[in-house]
């Protein structure tokens, strides 16, 4: 049993990743990601939304009509964002200010609906609650290789920490501008896709079209 | 008047939702197979954020913002910490609204839009305009025009990349690229394309 439960809590970290396998919560992933610190906070913020939607839609499932249940979970969601808000705003206000409006937007990203319809409304609240950290943590583990790779190169720093001295200072790095701006994190995600799809085939999706080789006498 | 002209096409081209801010993006990806439903998603976006913005708006600055209900005579209250629960339940209302009258009244292109309408309620774009429209103050018309060019925008968006997905179906890609990891390649060089656009503000 304690087996199962460790399997739902890591299977979403890459083997099935919200992002790059589902689909979901795209957004807010390629916005916040300019640096590695607004990544981690929103990180932390998605994973916590995450695990409390799932303990308390699934506790409440039993109890749910089906026709309202969407309508239900919305508003959960919303009250734990605004509570994760209001967090940030207190003790963060810094970064709050930086990730704008991409805290509220957690209302609406895919993930946090999609594991509550998905999974919390078919189990129970501790694996329902495994299951949406989970999530969190797959979702930010792609979120800060992204952070990561933008900061390194776009301001030679990690976590606001000058790592590759600019040449403006006397150093030997050029900064890449191009990081910075939004078009960077598609093709950073792009490649991360390529890289897990490498390593497992079985999550490549087939070609709507065969092109065929044009050698003669070969067919294929 | 030119102000709002400069703010409907800068809703649209510079500060485009999909490809700037990256809003919308789940159903910007996933719907984007072919032209048709791609066209039918972007007719049903610009619809309610048209609809939305200005809706919010006027629900924030007469119930929400700080100071709002001076006219029921509580100018100290301040409820805008609810402004996110009112924003999506309005959203959720405004489409089924939405929905059946265009059933009643247009049932050609209520069967046209569809499926769509549903999936737009949980849209981070149509949430975004809104909060956007808080962040920066704007006014009821200057929300009129902003709904309407972001909503544009984004349509213009999913066609256009619909448009290119169609036309790569038959290119040959890497295996770990097919499918999504083009998507997003091709995305980012749109987003790239249109960050040329900035430079015209």
């Amino acid at each position: 049993m304690a087996g199962k439960r460790w399997q739902t809590l890591v299977f979403p970290l890459i083997g099935d990743n919200p992002l790059t396998l589902q689909i979901l919560g795209i957004c807010s992933a390629l916005a916040v990601t300019t640096s590695l610190d607004t990544a981690l906070v929103m990180t932390i913020a998605v994973t916590c939304v995450l695990g409390m939607s799932g303990v308390s839609v699934s506790l409440l499932r039993k109890h749910l009509p089906r026709s309202i249940r969407i309508i239900v979970q919305i508003t959960i969601i919303a009250s734990l964002v605004i509570i994760v808000d209001l967090v940030l705003k207190a003790f963060f206000f810094e970064i709050g200010k930086r990730l704008s409006v991409f805290v509220g937007l957690i209302v609406t990203n895919c993930i946090v609906l999609g594991r509550a319809e998905g999974f919390a409304m078919r189990n129970g609240p501790l694996d329902s609650m495994l299951d949406g950290i989970g999530n969190g943590l797959g979702y930010g583990l792609v979120l800060m290789i992204v952070g990561a790779i933008r900061e390194l190169l776009g301001h030679g720093s990690l976590f606001g920490m000058q790592i590759l001295l600019p040449v403006s200072k006397g150093g030997g790095f050029e900064p890449l501008h191009l990081m910075l701006l939004p078009p960077s994190a598609f093709f950073i995600i792009a490649c991360i896709i390529w890289f897990i799809r490498r390593k497992r085939p079985e999550q490549v999706e087939k070609p709507e079209f065969q092109v065929r080789l044009q050698t003669q006498g070969e067919q294929k | 008047m030119t102000g709002l002209l400069d703010l409907f096409f800068r809703s649209m081209f510079v500060e485009n939702l999909a490809l700037s801010f990256f809003l919308g993006m789940c159903t910007f990806l996933a719907v984007s197979k072919r032209v048709e439903t791609a066209f039918g998603v972007g007719i049903a976006m610009i619809v309610v954020q048209t609809v939305t913005v200005p809706v919010n708006n006027l629900i924030y600055q007469y119930l929400l913002a700080p100071g709002a209900l001076s006219w029921a005579g509580l100018g100290d209250v301040d409820l805008s910490f609810l402004s996110l629960i009112a924003f999506i339940g309005v959203i959720a209302a405004m489409v089924q609204v939405l929905e059946m009258t265009l059933e009643f009244h247009v049932p050609k292109l209520h069967r046209a839009l569809g499926i769509f309408l549903p999936l737009i309620t949980v849209n981070c774009a149509i949430l975004g305009g809104s909060l956007f429209m808080v962040e920066r103050s704007y006014g009821l018309t200057e929300s009129v025009v902003y709904g309407f060019g972001s909503g544009i925008g984004w349509a213009l968006a999913i066609v256009m990349l619909a448009a290119i997905r169609e036309r790569i179906r038959y290119a040959d890609i890497p295996e770990g690229l097919q499918g999504l990891g083009m998507t997003f390649v091709v995305a980012g060089l749109m987003s790239l394309g249109f960050m040329g656009f900035a430079g015209l503000g």
